[in-house]
C-alpha cells in the first residue's frame, strides 16, 4: 500500500551554490534508488523567487520540504547523510 | 577581512537611535551603513534597544527597517513592546517589517547549508520597502544550528558582507552568558567584536538585591564615545540611558530671583532666600527637623502659587502632613487645591536610576517648579553607592536645566557618634561626601544637635551658599506650634549658647537692663528734685530782688524830695531874714 504513495518534494536552493548543487544531486540519487517513478521534485531558487521563500519561511539553503505524504518534513543541508534523511522521510526499511 | 570594509570617511555618519542618552554617548547614534553588535545577558533589554532603533528610524529619520527575529515571534515582540506607545501596528504596514526567522524545532540537518535563503529574502524585502536599517535579534540562535566554528564564521562574514554591500545600518544582538561581566565567550562571537564597527554591551546585574542595568559602548570605529558604563532604565518610552553630564545641558539659565525658604530668619541669613533653580541640600542627623525645614519650603512655594512636588521616602505622606501640621506648616489645603503633590516614594521600587526617571516624569507631569526630596539618602541606602552618586548629580543637572528649585535632605546618621562628642558642630565627617551632593549643591544647610548642659538643641548653620552673602553664625532652630523660627544665639567662651543656657543668658541680660533702667530713673528723679529746688530758690531770690529794687527806688525818691525841701526852706529863710546876699553895703554898716 505504501509503495503506491506518491512522494512530493520541494527543494529550495540558492542559485548555483555548491551545497545547493550537491543537494539536488543527492535528492535525485535518493529518489532514483528508493522511489522510482513515484516522486515529484520541484526546485525553487530563492534568488529568483524570494517572495516564495519568505512565504514558506525558508531562511537556510538548501532546504528540502517533503509535502506528501503527510506529515510535512523539512531537512536542511546537502542531504548527504543518507540514513538520517531516509529516517526522516519515512523511507527507512524500503529496499534500495 | 579589513579589505571588505569601505574606506573610513573622516566622520562616519550616524543613525540616531532615539534612545535618550545613547545618542549623546555616541555622538549621534549607531554608525550609518555599518554593523553594530549588541551583546547582553537574558533580560538585559537587547530586543527593546533594537526595536527602538528601528522605530525611531522609521518614524523620525525616514529609514524603514526590518526586524529579523530568531528568538521570539513577531507577535510576541509586538505584544511586549505595546506598552511603549510606539504605534507599531501603524508602522508595520509600510515602514517596519518583521521577519519571523525562528528555526523550526523539528528541523533536521543533513549536511552543509548556509544562510543564502534568508539573505535572498531580505534582499527582496529591502528593495521593496527601501529599508535602511536592519536588526538581527538573537543571531546566536541561528548560529547554533551551524555544525562547526568554520561554518559559523563563514555565515557571519556572509551576513556582514551583505550588510556592508547594501550599506544597511545593521544591528546584531547576541545573547551573552548570564554572568554580569558582559563578557562573551571567546568563540564563536569573540571575533565578531573585532569585525563590527561598533559594539555595545548591556548588562543587568543585581547589586545588593536591587536590579541595576548598565550600558557600555565597547568600541566605535572612527568616532569618539563615552567609554564609561552608564546606567539605563526601561521607561515609558523605551530605553533611557543616563548621561552623567552633557555639555548641552550645562547652558542653563541662571536666575537671580530669590525665593523664600519658608523661614523668615533663614531668608535673612541667606541674604534673601534661595536662588530660583538652585539646589539646596539640608543635612542632619535623625530628628534635626530636616523634613520640617523642607516642609516650610514647600508651604512657602505653594503660598506663592508655585506647583510643588514633595517626594517623601521615609514616611507615608499623611504622616508627613500631620507632623508638619504640628509645627504650624499646613500643607493639606495645597494638596486639596492641587498645587502640592506628595509622592510616597516607597511605592517606587527598583534601582536609583528608576527613581530618578520616575521623579522626573512625575515632576514633569505635575509641572512642578519646586521639588522636595526627603531624604535623598534613601537612594544610596542598600544600593550601589557609585550609581546613587551619579544619580544625584544628574538630579541636580536636570533640575537646573528645567529651572526647578530643588530641596533635598540627607540623613547623616553616620555622624551621630561625632555629634555626641565634644565638638558637636564639627562636620568634617568623611561620610558626608558619600553622596557627592554636598559639593554639587548650591546651598548646603546643616542641622545638628548641640549637646550642652544636659540639653539637646537644634542648631542650624549654612555651610555654603553659592553666590550669596550668608551668615556664618550657628543659629538655634526653634519649632513651635506656630511655626519655625531661628533664635539669636549667644556665644560665651567660644561656645554657642542654646536652649536653657540661651534663656538664662537672655534673662541675665534682661535683669541687668532692668537694674540699669531703675538706677537711671532714680537719678533722674533726684535731678528733677534738685532742679525744682533751684528753681524755687531762683524765684524767691527774684522776688527779693524786686523788693530790694523797689526799696532802692523809694530811697532815691525820698532823698531827692528831702533835698528839695531843704533848698526851699533855706531860700524861704533868707527871704524872711530879708537879707540880700547881693547887697554888700549892708555888711559894712555895723
Amino acid at each position: 500500500m505504501r509503495q503506491a504513495e506518491l512522494f512530493k518534494f520541494r527543494l529550495y536552493v540558492a542559485g548555483d551554490a555548491l551545497n545547493s548543487a550537491q543537494a539536488i544531486t543527492n535528492l535525485n540519487a535518493l529518489c532514483r534508488s528508493h522511489l522510482p517513478d513515484r516522486h515529484t521534485i520541484e526546485i525553487v531558487d530563492v534568488f529568483r523567487d524570494p517572495k516564495r521563500a519568505l512565504a514558506d519561511g525558508i531562511f537556510m539553503t538548501p532546504t528540502l520540504v517533503k509535502l506528501a505524504p503527510s506529515p510535512e518534513r523539512r531537512i536542511v543541508g546537502t542531504l548527504s547523510q543518507t540514513q538520517t534523511v531516509l529516517q526522516t522521510l519515512g523511507l527507512e526499511g524500503l529496499a534500495p | 577581512m579589513k579589505s571588505v570594509r569601505p574606506p573610513i570617511v573622516h566622520m562616519p555618519a550616524k543613525a540616531p537611535t532615539g534612545i535618550a542618552g545613547f545618542d549623546e554617548i555616541t555622538g549621534g547614534g549607531l554608525p550609518q551603513g555599518r554593523t553594530t553588535l549588541l551583546i547582553g545577558g537574558p533580560g538585559s533589554g537587547k530586543t527593546i534597544f533594537a526595536l527602538q532603533f528601528l522605530v525611531h528610524g522609521a518614524q523620525e529619520c525616514k529609514e524603514p527597517g526590518i526586524f529579523v527575529a530568531f528568538e521570539e515571534s513577531a507577535e510576541r515582540i509586538l505584544a511586549n513592546a505595546a506598552s511603549f506607545g510606539w504605534k507599531l501596528a501603524e508602522l508595520r504596514r509600510k515602514k517596519l517589517f518583521f521577519l519571523d526567522a525562528r528555526p523550526m524545532p523539528d528541523l533536521l540537518q543533513a549536511g552543509d547549508f548556509d544562510l543564502s535563503g534568508m539573505l535572498a529574502v531580505l534582499e527582496a524585502q529591502t528593495k521593496e520597502m527601501g529599508a535602511r536599517r536592519i536588526v538581527f535579534d538573537a543571531l546566536n540562535i541561528l548560529l547554533a544550528l551551524l555544525p562547526d566554528e568554520a561554518a559559523k564564521r563563514r555565515e557571519i562574514y556572509r551576513l556582514h558582507d551583505w550588510l556592508l554591500a547594501r550599506r544597511l545600518t545593521g544591528l546584531i544582538t547576541l545573547q551573552a552568558g548570564g554572568d554580569e561581566t558582559g563578557a562573551i565567550s571567546p568563540q564563536p562571537f569573540g571575533f565578531m567584536q573585532f569585525m563590527v564597527d561598533c559594539a555595545v554591551i548591556l548588562n543587568h546585574s543585581v547589586v545588593q538585591g536591587v536590579s541595576q542595568r548598565n550600558l557600555r559602548v565597547q568600541k566605535y570605529r572612527g568616532s569618539s564615545f563615552d567609554e564609561d558604563e552608564s546606567p539605563f532604565l526601561i521607561g515609558k518610552n523605551g530605553l533611557e540611558v543616563a548621561v552623567a553630564r552633557t555639555p548641552g545641558r550645562m547652558n542653563t539659565k541662571v536666575s537671580n530671583e530669590r525665593i523664600s525658604s519658608g523661614v523668615e530668619r533663614l531668608d535673612t541669613m541667606l541674604g534673601g532666600g534661595y536662588y530660583r533653580g538652585a539646589s539646596v541640600l539640608i543635612t542632619g542627623s535623625p530628628g534635626t527637623a530636616k523634613t520640617t525645614l523642607s516642609g516650610a519650603f514647600a508651604e512657602a512655594a505653594c503660598r506663592r502659587g508655585e506647583r510643588t512636588l514633595f517626594v517623601s521616602f521615609d514616611s507615608e505622606y499623611a504622616e508627613v502632613i500631620r507632623n508638619l501640621d504640628s509645627v504650624g506648616i499646613r500643607l493639606d489645603r495645597y494638596i486639596k487645591n492641587g498645587c502640592l503633590r506628595m509622592i510616597p516614594a516607597r511605592t517606587i521600587t527598583g534601582s536609583a536610576e528608576l527613581y530618578l526617571g520616575r521623579i522626573k516624569t512625575l515632576a514633569t507631569e505635575h509641572r512642578a517648579r519646586c521639588l522636595v526630596i526627603d531624604p535623598v539618602s534613601t537612594w544610596s541606602k542598600s544600593r550601589n553607592d557609585l550609581t546613587a552618586r551619579s544619580v544625584a548629580e544628574r538630579l541636580i543637572d536636570w533640575s537646573k536645566a528645567v529651572g526647578i528649585t530643588l530641596v533635598c535632605t540627607r540623613l547623616l546618621d553616620e555622624m551621630l557618634s561625632h555629634t555626641e562628642g565634644s565638638s558637636p558642630l564639627n562636620i568634617s565627617s568623611p561620610h558626608l561626601s558619600s553622596l557627592h551632593l554636598s559639593t554639587l549643591a548650591d546651598t548646603w544647610i546643616h542641622l545638628s544637635y548641640l549637646v550642652q548642659a544636659g540639653e539637646r538643641n537644634r542648631g542650624l548653620s549654612i555651610i555654603k551658599s553659592r553666590g550669596t552673602a550668608h551668615s556664618n553664625q550657628v543659629r538655634e532652630l526653634i519649632l513651635s506650634d506656630t511655626g519655625v523660627t531661628l533664635a539669636d544665639t549667644y556665644t560665651a567662651g567660644g561656645e554657642v549658647l542654646m536652649g536653657t543656657l540661651r534663656w538664662e543668658k537672655e534673662r541675665a541680660e534682661r535683669v541687668a537692663t532692668e537694674v540699669a533702667e531703675g538706677a537711671g530713673k532714680l537719678k533722674r528723679i533726684r535731678l528733677d528734685a534738685e532742679e525744682a529746688e533751684l528753681e524755687v530758690r531762683l524765684k524767691s531770690l527774684q522776688v527779693e530782688l524786686v523788693a530790694k529794687q523797689l526799696e532802692k527806688a523809694l530811697l532815691v525818691r525820698t532823698t531827692q524830695s528831702h533835698e528839695g525841701k531843704l533848698t526851699r526852706e533855706r531860700a524861704q529863710m533868707k527871704e524872711l531874714r530879708g537879707a540880700d546876699a547881693a547887697k554888700p553895703g549892708r555888711k559894712k554898716s555895723p
